[in-house]
C-alpha cells in the first residue's frame, strides 16, 4: 500500500511556493481576491481548508500558532486545526495573542490589539462581498475590475428604506485602500474597526471559492456607509458576566428555558486574562458572588 | 453559575474513539477485509475511485471501510490523500478503441463491427430481492467463448468516417491538458476542464442535471452511440527512454452520445458528440456525464443557454460532492458569533416596530 508520507505542515513545498505568490500579489493588490489552486485538504471544505492553506504556507518551525473560532481557543474546530499544525508542523502553540506570531481564526478578531510582528489568517466562506447580489464570477469579476459598487449602495440604501438601518451585521462589507470593496469574512461588525490602519498583516483564505485576499499592514479599511447613516458598531449593552469588560464583543449564553441569559466575552484568552488581571465581572466566582445574587 | 466551556480536546478524542467503535459495529461480526470490499462491491470501489480521481482500488476499499460505507465520505479521503501526491506528469492519451472491452453497446446500430457484447451488466435483470445471496451463494461458471480477434472500433469512429458526426478536436500538438486541481478554475472554462470537473463531479448531481435534459431542460436529442467497458493501457512518454514506456492497465467505462445534428450555409448537418469517461464501470455516471457535456457545449455550437444544465458557471461549481458536503455541513459549526450579531439587530428592529405602532404613538399619528 501506498502509506502516505507528509512535508512540513502538510502542503509539499511546491503547492507552499504557489500559494506565497498568491498570498504576495494579494499583499501588492490591497483587497483583491487573487485565485489560487487551492487543494483538497485532510478537512472539509467550508471548514478553514483557505485559512490552513495560508497558514501551512506562511509557518516556519519558529513561528507560535494560536487558533480560534468565535474567539475562542477551546471550541471543537479551533482545537482540531491548532492540533493539525501542532502535528504536521511541530510548532509551538498558545492561546495568548501577543504571544502568537500567527494567528488563525473564525469569525473574530482578538480583543487585544494586534502588533507588527503578527500575521492574522482568516477562514473564509464566501469571499465574494458582491455574491448575493450577483451569482455569477464572470460578472462580480468585472463588477471589481471597474470598480462598479453602486449595487452595493444601492442594497444598503434598500436597507435604509426598509428597515430604517443598515441590515447587516456581520461580514459588513469594507472598502480597502479606498480602492476593493472587500468581504471581511462573517466577523461581526463590531470588528471592522479593528482591521482599518492595523499593524499586522491580515491574509485571508478561502479554500472552496480558490481565492486569496489581504490587507497589508498600516492600510485604510473603511467600513461602507452614508453620511446621514454612518456605520455603527454594535455590541450589546453589558459588561462582561465573568471578567466586567465593557469593550468586548459578547457571546449570549442561554442559561435556562425561563428567559435566563448571560452575556460572556467571546474572546475567551481576553477574557481570561483580564479574570487573572483581577477583574470580575457579576457572574464570576466568589467574592462577587454575593453582588450576583444582591 | 456559569463556567467557560472547556474540554473540547477530550470531547474530540472520545467522540473519535465511539466513531471507531461504530466503525467496527458488533465485534462478534467477522471484520470486512480491503479484498472483500473491493472484489465484492466493485461498483462502490469503481465510484470512490473516479470521483476521487485517484486509481488505486485498495486505497478506495480502505476510504470505503474507514468511511463506514459512505461512499462521498471515502472521496473526501482519497482526494485528500491525492492532493499530497507530486506530479510528475501526463500520460499519453489512452486510446478506448483499442480497449480489450467486457462490455460493449450500440443503441444506433443493431450490429456493429466487433459486435454488441452484454457483459456484467444489471440490465435486463428482474429487480427482486433474492435471499439465495444472503449466504453461501456460489455462482454458476460464467459462459466463456474463444477471445474475438476482431476489432471493435467505435461507433462514433464509424460514423465520422462518412461526416456525419463532428469530428473530435484534434489536440495541438505540445499542448498541455488542463488540470484544475492544480490551476484555479476561471470562467469561461475550456472543454477539458469541463470534462476533467464533470469526471470528478458527484454522480447524482451529474444524473440530475442529465436527467434534466430529456426532461426538457436544454433538451439535445441524444443516442447512445455507444457504452464500452474494458481495461485500457496507460503508457507515459518518458522523456529519459525517449518513447512511451507502458505503466499498467486500467478499468474504463466510456460513453459517447450522439447527439442533434446541427448545420449552418457553410457547414453541412452533422450529428454532435457528448462524452463521458470514468474509471472502473460507472454507465450511470458516464451517461450522466455525456448529457451534461452536450449541454454544456450550448455556447460553442451557437445554441441558447437558458437551461441550468447548459449554464458552465451553475454545473461546475455546484457538481464537486467534496466541496458541496463541505460546505453544507459547515453549517452545523459553531456560528454564535454571527448570530448574536443577527439577534442584536433583529431585537432592535422589533423595539422600534414596537415602539412605532404602540397605541400612543398612533394616538399622536391620529392627532
Amino acid at each position: 500500500m501506498n502509506a502516505p508520507a507528509y512535508n512540513f505542515a502538510y502542503l509539499d513545498e511546491q503547492t507552499k511556493r504557489m500559494i506565497r505568490r498568491a498570498i504576495l500579489k494579494a499583499i501588492a493588490i490591497p483587497g483583491y481576491q487573487v485565485p489560487f489552486a487551492s487543494r483538497e485538504m485532510p478537512m472539509p471544505y467550508g471548514w478553514g481548508t483557505g485559512g490552513v492553506q495560508v497558514t501551512a504556507a506562511i509557518l516556519g518551525p519558529q513561528d507560535v500558532l494560536k487558533v480560534i473560532d468565535q474567539g475562542s481557543d477551546d471550541t471543537t474546530n479551533a482545537i482540531s486545526i491548532r492540533k493539525f499544525f501542532a502535528k504536521t508542523a511541530g510548532v509551538a502553540t498558545t492561546t495568548a495573542t501577543d504571544e502568537a506570531t500567527v494567528i488563525q481564526t473564525r469569525h473574530r478578531i482578538p480583543e487585544t490589539a494586534l502588533h507588527e510582528n503578527q500575521v492574522l489568517v482568516y477562514q473564509v466562506p464566501i469571499p465574494e462581498p458582491l455574491r448575493f447580489l450577483e451569482p455569477r464570477e464572470t460578472e462580480t469579476r468585472r463588477m471589481h475590475a471597474l470598480a462598479e459598487y453602486g449595487l452595493m449602495h444601492v442594497k444598503l440604501y434598500e436597507d435604509i428604506a426598509r428597515f430604517g438601518h443598515i441590515a447587516t451585521a456581520y461580514a459588513y462589507p469594507v472598502k480597502v485602500n479606498a480602492r476593493y470593496v472587500m468581504d471581511p469574512s462573517p466577523t461581526p461588525k463590531f470588528d471592522n474597526p479593528k482591521m482599518d490602519n492595523c499593524p499586522a498583516l491580515q491574509l485571508f483564505g478561502a479554500g472552496r471559492e480558490k481565492r486569496i485576499y489581504a490587507i497589508p499592514p498600516y492600510t485604510q479599511v473603511v467600513s461602507l456607509d452614508f453620511e446621514d447613516h454612518p456605520f455603527e458598531p454594535y455590541r450589546f449593552n453589558a459588561p462582561c458576566a465573568l471578567c466586567g469588560a465593557e469593550n468586548s464583543y459578547l457571546d449570549e449564553i442561554v442559561t435556562d428555558d425561563k428567559g435566563g441569559r448571560m452575556f460572556v466575552c467571546s474572546d475567551t484568552d481576553y477574557c481570561e486574562g483580564r479574570q487573572a488581571a483581577g477583574h470580575h465581572g457579576s457572574l464570576s466566582a466568589a467574592p462577587y458572588k454575593e453582588k450576583a445574587h444582591g | 453559575m456559569y463556567v467557560a466551556v472547556k474540554g473540547g480536546e477530550r470531547a474530540i478524542e472520545n467522540a473519535h474513539r465511539l466513531l471507531a467503535n461504530a466503525r467496527r459495529g458488533d465485534q462478534s461480526v467477522a471484520e470486512v477485509t480491503l479484498d472483500q470490499i473491493s472484489e465484492q462491491l466493485g461498483l462502490a470501489v469503481d465510484r470512490v475511485m473516479s470521483e476521487g480521481s485517484l486509481y488505486d482500488r485498495e486505497l478506495a476499499a480502505l476510504a470505503i471501510k474507514q468511511a463506514r460505507g459512505d461512499l462521498i465520505e471515502a472521496i473526501f479521503l482519497v482526494r485528500a490523500f491525492r492532493a499530497t501526491l507530486p506530479r510528475f506528469g501526463t500520460s499519453e492519451p489512452v486510446d478506448t478503441g483499442a480497449m480489450l472491452v467486457q462490455r460493449r453497446v450500440s443503441a444506433t446500430f443493431k450490429d456493429i463491427p466487433g459486435g454488441q457484447i452484454l457483459g456484467p451488466t444489471f440490465d435486463y435483470t428482474h429487480r427482486l430481492l433474492d435471499p439465495s445471496l444472503a449466504e453461501g451463494f456460489v455462482p454458476e461458471t460464467p459462459a466463456t467463448a474463444e477471445t474475438s480477434a476482431a476489432l471493435t472500433p467505435r461507433v462514433t469512429d464509424i460514423l465520422g468516417r462518412d461526416g456525419l458526426i463532428e469530428s473530435s478536436p484534434e489536440a495541438e500538438d505540445g499542448a498541455s491538458v488542463g488540470d484544475l486541481t492544480r490551476e484555479p478554475l476561471n470562467f469561461p472554462a475550456d472543454r477539458d476542464l469541463r470534462l476533467q470537473n464533470l469526471a470528478r463531479g458527484d454522480e447524482g448531481f451529474l444524473l440530475a442535471m442529465g436527467y434534466s435534459t430529456q426532461r426538457g431542460y436544454g433538451r439535445n436529442h441524444p443516442f447512445v452511440g455507444e457504452i464500452r467497458f474494458g481495461e485500457v493501457e496507460v503508457e507515459f512518454a518518458a522523456e529519459d527512454v525517449g518513447f512511451a514506456v507502458p505503466l499498467g492497465a486500467i478499468e474504463l467505462t466510456e460513453c459517447q452520445m450522439v447527439n442533434q445534428f446541427k448545420g449552418s450555409a457553410t457547414e453541412a448537418p452533422c450529428f454532435t458528440r457528448g462524452y463521458g469517461l470514468a474509471f472502473g464501470q460507472s454507465e450511470r455516471k458516464t451517461m450522466s456525464m455525456a448529457l451534461v457535456d452536450r449541454a454544456l457545449r450550448a455556447r460553442e455550437l451557437g445554441e441558447e443557454a437558458l437551461a441550468p444544465a447548459q449554464d458552465e458557471e451553475f454545473v461546475m461549481s455546484h457538481s464537486d460532492n467534496v466541496q458541496a458536503t463541505g460546505f453544507v455541513e459547515h453549517l452545523k459549526l459553531p456560528h454564535y458569533v454571527d448570530f448574536q450579531s443577527e439577534l442584536g439587530l433583529l431585537r432592535k428592529l422589533r423595539k422600534e416596530f414596537a415602539e412605532a405602532n404602540a397605541p400612543d404613538a398612533m394616538k399622536e399619528a391620529a392627532e
